[in-house]
């Protein structure tokens, strides 16, 4: 671990210390609490749930609420839990970031070595449009997408997350880019090198750590998607967390809170492992991908 | 495309032209094209299916006068200013607590932040758990002895909505504060040293020379917190549906029941250009100092 270096300072128990980590160690438990209750509760009974409190480890542990929460809880006609969602959920999610990442690239390549005139014009509507609601632009997608035909399939909602993503993405690879030497792209042009031969040969070798960001940025954002899911999909090509409110939101039965919570974080492990695993990459990715505007 | 009158200036590095069709469809098509259709299509009288019949602004007026949109923007204006300035406040400490050379950085900063990995679906069912009165925080607090405790922001009308503000921020801060701690990087040590050197006290340096030092990240982060709060929908479907009552509708919500579940399309178009409205107020001044003043390459 690359701690600070120097002395050591002398007094490990100064009062700033209490209190900077005394802090921290509260904020944490409350950041904390939700993940501990959720997972304590999926573990238990409804029996237990019912009598104890939710912050209570469980006597008995089960893992019957998961098993239903994956197989069997009922989402509208299906009763295949949240497997048929994941799945779903998994066949927008690659061709989405897949090519969602291909088409940013070649864009921030693009806009960042080729500068063509009205680059600018089209690259400052897209960044504006970041920010538009979506809400202003669901229903004519929605005709859009019926004209293709596109509408209701997993197809139409790869499209409109391949174009949602498009700002964000464009925006890092550009900014990439343009932090690369021109001499080593002047070079290149010297030596007769086209504009895909630069891409492929200089560019792309170059831009891991872009891409990776740019990865990481695109699954959680895709897998946690809810609204595009709910508007251009179908009840049986629903993601998983359509599906998750469905089952949780559901009017009628006895509400299951151990399987909810199944649900809950079964829905969760995705972005969360890409979270854990890449935890140094997602934090500057998001540091440089929004600050530097 | 038709060809002009020199066609050198439109061939002129044409592979990265059409490199960037799909960015400049995009940009042209949906982001602009669409959000016009909506624009116009909201002085129309659309019913299940859109069609031109302009009927001026009374898709408007109905708006204005609707009890649960003026609930909407009420219940906006609660959850937008309280939650930016909670999260800035939050996030700024907290960061400013995990940049004091800390053992264990690491570890903090990645519980405080991966709450914003989760999806806000999964945000408000954990809540609408932890705040339900029979089995959450009241019940545990009545369990230890204090009988009269209440504490079920969810099930009263009239706090419901800081129930969902609870959620959102325990969601959101932590993205702050990767972005305040990004900018409190950003700060030279040497302004540290020279305010020591002065004798200022570590709170008046933060208060007037490193928070004015940081105001780019600041408003980068106002504008990335309102964005987002004005399009706040998936929270609070999952949480409240928008209960008790019409409590905790807010404007995204209204837009989706009426364009997709009420057969009103008309309204929704007149609400979503409100909500487009109301992001321009945010957007534009900032589009203008960032972009406005200093073109850059």
């Amino acid at each position: 671990m690359a701690g600070p270096r120097g002395p050591r300072p002398r007094r490990r128990f100064s009062r700033r210390n209490i209190f900077i980590y005394g802090t921290l160690i509260v904020v944490s438990v409350y950041y904390l609490l939700p993940l501990y209750v959720m997972i304590v509760t999926s573990l238990k009974g409804m029996p237990e749930i019912r009598m104890g409190n939710v912050f209570a480890p469980p006597v008995e542990v089960t893992f019957a609420p998961w098993v239903k929460a994956w197989a069997e809880a009922c989402t509208g006609l299906n009763c295949d839990g949240l497997s048929r969602g994941f799945w779903n959920s998994v066949q927008i999610l690659v061709p989405s970031v897949v090519a969602s990442i291909i088409i940013a690239s070649i864009n921030g390549y693009a806009l960042a070595n080729w500068r063509f005139k009205g680059a600018n014009l089209f690259f400052t509507i897209l960044i504006i449009g970041a920010f538009i609601p979506y809400q202003v632009m669901i229903y004519p997608i929605v005709i859009v997408l019926r004209e293709i035909g596109l509408y209701g399939s997993l197809w139409g909602l790869v499209m409109v997350h391949t174009i949602f993503g498009m700002p964000i993405l464009t925006l890092l690879f550009r900014n990439y880019f343009t932090s690369v030497p021109e001499e080593l792209f002047k070079a290149a042009r010297v030596d007769g090198a086209g504009f895909w031969a630069i891409y492929f040969k200089i560019m792309l070798p170059m831009a891991l750590p872009i891409f990776v960001v740019a990865i990481i940025l695109q699954v959680t954002g895709i897998w946690n998607d809810f609204l595009f899911g709910v508007i251009y999909t179908k009840p049986e090509n629903y993601p998983m967390t359509v599906q998750l409110n469905n089952i949780v939101n559901s009017v009628q039965g006895v509400k299951e809170y151990n399987v909810n919570m199944a649900a809950t974080i079964l829905t969760g492990l995705v972005p969360l492992a890409v979270y854990f695993v890449s935890g140094k990459l997602f934090v500057r990715g998001i540091a440089a991908g929004a600050v530097k505007g | 495309m038709a060809a002009t009158g020199r066609p050198i200036q439109l061939f002129r590095n044409l592979n990265a032209k059409i490199a960037a069709i799909p960015m400049m469809l995009t940009a042209v098509v949906i982001f602009f094209g669409c959000s016009v259709w909506t624009i116009v299509y909201s002085f129309t009288n659309s019913k299940l299916l859109p069609r031109a019949k302009f009927v001026g602004l009374d898709q408007y007026e109905r708006l204005w006068s609707a009890n649960r949109w003026l609930i909407s923007i009420e219940n906006l204006f609660i959850y937008g200013i309280l939650s930016l300035i909670f999260s800035l406040l939050i996030g700024f400490v907290l960061a400013a607590l995990l940049d004091q050379k800390i053992r264990f950085e690491d570890t903090f900063r990645t519980i405080l932040l991966y709450p914003f990995a989760l999806s806000f679906v999964v945000t408000g069912l954990v809540w609408q758990w932890l705040l339900n009165p029979e089995y959450g925080v009241q019940a545990v607090v009545r369990s230890m002895g204090w009988e009269s405790f209440t504490f079920d922001p969810l099930y009263t009308a009239d706090i419901a909505i800081y129930g969902v503000l609870i959620a959102g921020l325990w969601q959101g801060t932590g993205l702050v504060m990767c972005l305040m701690l990004a900018g409190l990087r950003g700060i030279d040590e040497d302004i540290w040293k020279a305010a020591r050197v002065d004798g200022i006290p570590m709170w008046k340096t933060y208060l007037f020379i490193v928070i004015p030092m940081m105001r780019p990240v600041f408003i980068t982060t106002i504008v990335i917190i309102a964005s987002g709060i004005v399009r706040v929908y998936d929270l609070v479907v999952a949480q409240t549906s928008g209960g008790p009552g019409i409590a905790t509708e807010v404007p995204a919500k209204y837009v989706y029941d009426y364009m997709f579940q009420g057969q009103n399309l008309g309204q929704g178009f007149a609400a979503s250009t409100m909500m487009l409205l109301s992001v321009s107020i945010v957007i534009i001044p900032w589009a203008y100092l960032e972009f406005g003043g200093k073109r850059r390459g």
